[in-house]
């Protein structure tokens, strides 16, 4: 890993965004870093725009990434993932779930979700990496994995060993659901 | 020694378990909630969840009085309804330490007004420690005890969402075996009538002088040098994190731990080295105004303002004049604010709410959300347990026939929090209200604790549980019915008949929360793509799980929880269960 590694988690509250970033911060940890971990809690925060930030290095001071700091942003929706682009830095990479959801004023008939929103992140020239993280999730054993799924799909961009990974996930998640997380795990990493 | 990476919550926990302490009460309040969630995880430490802040922090007031280091945690609002105890406990001093944290929410994460607590300390004349990061919660708490018991003082421990919510890493120790101080019986210090609370009162004055010359020196502050730096930055808490990562080495830093009262000589010391002082803090210009009064030239709020949370960003603009690049879609991107889960039993009640027009009063809780489209049902919202005596208010203002078309919604752990009073003044003052309970058997937003009405102590221990039908008869209200939210019909129709009365009325809307992990779920619905015209019915109750793809209505399945309520609004029968795939 670099000297410093600022990552955003986003999604839609209640798609286990912040499981992942606890794998994450621990992993990191394993790795030898000071580790920040910034969450949003609150069951009132469930179908809402949610982000978490997770930052390594020497010496972290604060716990948030802003405009322009993070060198990776995890996207559990595609909306989610035009939104928070601008966090990313120059040279960051996006990896987005192709999972689509619509926010309540896209239900109720009042805004539109907007259409390839994949190609228009695309076209803003930041690497982007893009997958069905679900379809891999029930491939698994349960669409509830599909935390895992992007997390093994990200693993391999932090430049931490994926065995750390493999660690983290162990030490964290119920005896009976490690074997189907592993493989979440396993299938995102090799997506 | 070990160290953990614990969220700053768990480290306030962590340090009063260390420090010894035997007594903690609490009301739940994000981001405050989980200082207490720990704590519970704690055998040999007696926690419990109180009916609200007063209760909580009276309860630590007679744990301190009893000898024991007592503790209660709370959000910022939460701690102007333990105002009253804990202005009166400044007087009275402590027996055995007593903390009071609560936190603030900077930006309103969660939260109806953005008050900064240190005007509490102030007010209250007590002492008041911020932390800056998991490591400090975890120290400051510690600290805390040792200072209340030296200074004879509850102390004051502020956090902010930034500092409760994030993680960062700990070292652990041990704990201290408490001690049970001596029950002493000293009216002249513990009872606060005007003879001895006069006499008090001159003893808390120069309390507060003790504790600002101790200010001075303490290593709780603290000054970060940087050769060559010509910015000097005063902060603490999470501000002084956003500063060290704006400004690095460009500035030197003085790094408040206390923040009231705060010393005067250490900070114009610090000060007078530089060219520039920035006072760097969220909310109110609470440093920045004590350093003009004592005379100290610094920047502050003229430059960074009163509102949200700051950032590194944010400093790094006002005293750098440095953004960093970025880049952005051209696309035009919808908001998604939070919405009631699929499943969730209010949905149910606030449909047909809108859909009878009625005015209705509404109060803390997830179920706020129903104030937004496409439910759009509640037209207003103040503090908990406002719901009832507001919409008392409003009655008795408009008269019955507005009262005929009113209604107040409220959680039930917020009635239980202070609704409860709201609905006696209903029934003794002849108000013609109906009050409509939520009950969906925990208390929800602040993510699932016990509540009176649950059955089941913070450890999760089974206990008596308040009975909401008898509690409204004993008050005086002789009408009051359960109905199931589930069910759209028969929850029309007793709205429709309660508002009618002429007299005091209360509907019980019992369902548990669907996230509950106790509630067993139905498979999840799905539309007969033949059936379905579009008309969009189903979308009126605003859940989340159905939208709209290709003019007809979609279930994702990854959501839905089978409760049934959208199935009753389709008049072509489009929706159905898994039996029928």
């Amino acid at each position: 890993m670099a000297n410093s590694l600022n990552v955003m988690i986003v999604g839609v509250g209640g798609q286990g965004t912040l499981l992942a970033s606890r794998l994450l911060g621990s992993a990191m940890i394993q790795s030898g870093y000071d580790v920040k971990v910034s969450e949003v809690h609150g069951m009132s925060q469930r179908g809402g725009s949610v982000v978490t930030y997770v930052k390594a290095g020497e010496n972290v001071c604060s716990p948030t990434i802003e405009k322009g700091e993070a060198d990776i942003i995890l996207s559990f929706e595609q909306l989610e993932a035009a939104r928070w682009l601008p966090y990313l830095k120059k040279g960051g990479k996006i990896i987005v779930n192709t999972q689509s959801i619509d926010p309540m004023p896209v239900v109720i008939g009042a805004a539109k979700y907007p259409e390839d929103v994949l190609c228009a992140i695309g076209n803003t020239g930041v690497e982007i990496i893009s997958m069905d993280a679900l379809k891999l999730a029930l491939e698994a054993g349960s669409a509830k994995a599909t935390n895992v799924v992007l997390l093994g799909a990200m693993a391999k961009y932090t430049g931490i060993d994926y065995e750390i990974f493999e660690n983290a996930v162990k030490e964290t998640v119920p005896a009976k659901f490690l074997d189907m997380n592993l493989q979440a795990l396993k299938l995102g990493y090799e997506a | 020694m070990k160290k953990e990476l614990m969220l700053g919550n768990q480290a306030v926990a962590r340090g009063l378990y260390e420090a010894g302490v035997t007594v903690v009460s609490s009301y739940p309040g994000t981001p405050s909630t989980e200082i207490t969630e720990f704590i519970s995880t704690y055998d040999d430490i007696y926690s419990e969840w109180a009916p609200n802040e007063k209760v909580a922090v009276e309860v630590a007031i007679g744990a301190s009085i009893g000898g024991a280091r007592s503790f209660a945690a709370m959000k910022h609002v939460g701690l102007n309804v333990a105002a009253d105890p804990l202005y009166t406990a400044s007087y009275t001093g402590v027996n055995g330490g007593l903390i009071v944290a609560v936190a603030d929410d900077p930006g309103m994460h969660s939260s109806q007004n953005e008050q900064d607590s240190r005007h509490h300390a102030i007010a209250s004349k007590l002492m008041m420690l911020e932390p800056a990061d998991s490591q400090e919660c975890k120290d400051f708490a510690k600290i805390g005890f040792e200072l209340s018991e030296k200074f004879d003082t509850p102390v004051l421990l502020r956090l902010t969402t930034r500092i409760s919510h994030s993680r960062s890493l700990v070292t652990v120790e041990d704990r201290v075996e408490p001690a049970l101080k001596e029950f002493e019986k000293n009216p002249q210090k513990y009872v606060m009538m005007p003879a001895m609370a006069i006499k008090r009162h001159a003893i808390i004055e120069q309390r507060m002088l003790d504790i600002a010359d101790w200010a001075e020196t303490a290593d709780i502050n603290r000054v970060e040098i940087n050769d060559g730096a010509k910015i000097g930055v005063i902060a603490a808490g999470i501000c002084y994190q956003y500063a060290k990562e704006a400004l690095g080495d460009k500035a030197s830093y003085l790094k408040l731990g206390i923040v009231n009262p705060m010393p005067v000589k250490l900070i114009r010391d610090f000060a007078e080295k530089f060219d520039k002082v920035y006072v760097i803090e969220e909310l109110d210009g609470i440093i920045e105004t004590h350093c003009k009064v004592n005379g100290i030239d610094v920047i502050g709020k003229e430059l960074f303002g009163y509102l949200g949370e700051f950032s590194q960003r944010i400093v790094a603009e006002k005293i750098l004049g440095e953004t960093k690049p970025s880049v952005a879609t051209d696309l035009e991107i919808p908001p998604r604010p939070p919405v009631l889960c699929a499943g969730c039993p209010h949905r149910g009640v606030f449909y047909n709410l809108k859909k009878l027009k009625l005015n209705v009063s509404g109060d803390i809780g997830c179920y706020t959300l129903g104030a937004l489209q496409p439910l759009g049902a509640i037209d207003s919202c103040i503090c908990m347990g406002a719901s009832v005596s507001a919409l008392h208010g409003m009655n008795k203002a408009r008269g019955d026939e507005f009262a005929a078309n009113s209604v107040a919604v409220i959680g039930d752990s917020t009635f239980i929090h202070s609704g409860i009073t709201g609905i006696i003044d209903i029934a003794y003052n002849k108000g013609i209200s109906t009050v409509i309970v939520l009950d969906n058997s925990i208390t929800g937003m602040t993510g699932h604790q016990q509540n009176p009405t649950t059955g089941y102590t913070i450890k999760n221990d089974p206990t008596v549980a308040v009975d909401l039908e008898a509690l409204a008869k004993a008050v005086g209200f002789k009408r009051v019915r359960v109905v199931d939210p589930y069910n759209l019909a028969q929850t029309e129709q007793a709205i429709k008949e309660e508002i009618a009365q002429k007299e005091p009325s209360m509907i019980i809307s019992r369902r548990p929360c669907a996230l509950l992990k106790t509630v067993k779920h139905n498979p999840p619905l799905k539309v007969d793509a033949d059936k379905c015209k579009g008309c969009k019915a189903c979308m009126k109750i605003g859940c989340p799980a159905i939208s709209m793809r290709d003019g007809k209505a979609v279930i994702d399945f990854t959501q839905c929880v089978g409760c049934d309520v959208c199935k009753q609004m389709c008049k072509f029968d489009a929706i159905c269960g898994k039996e029928a795939n």
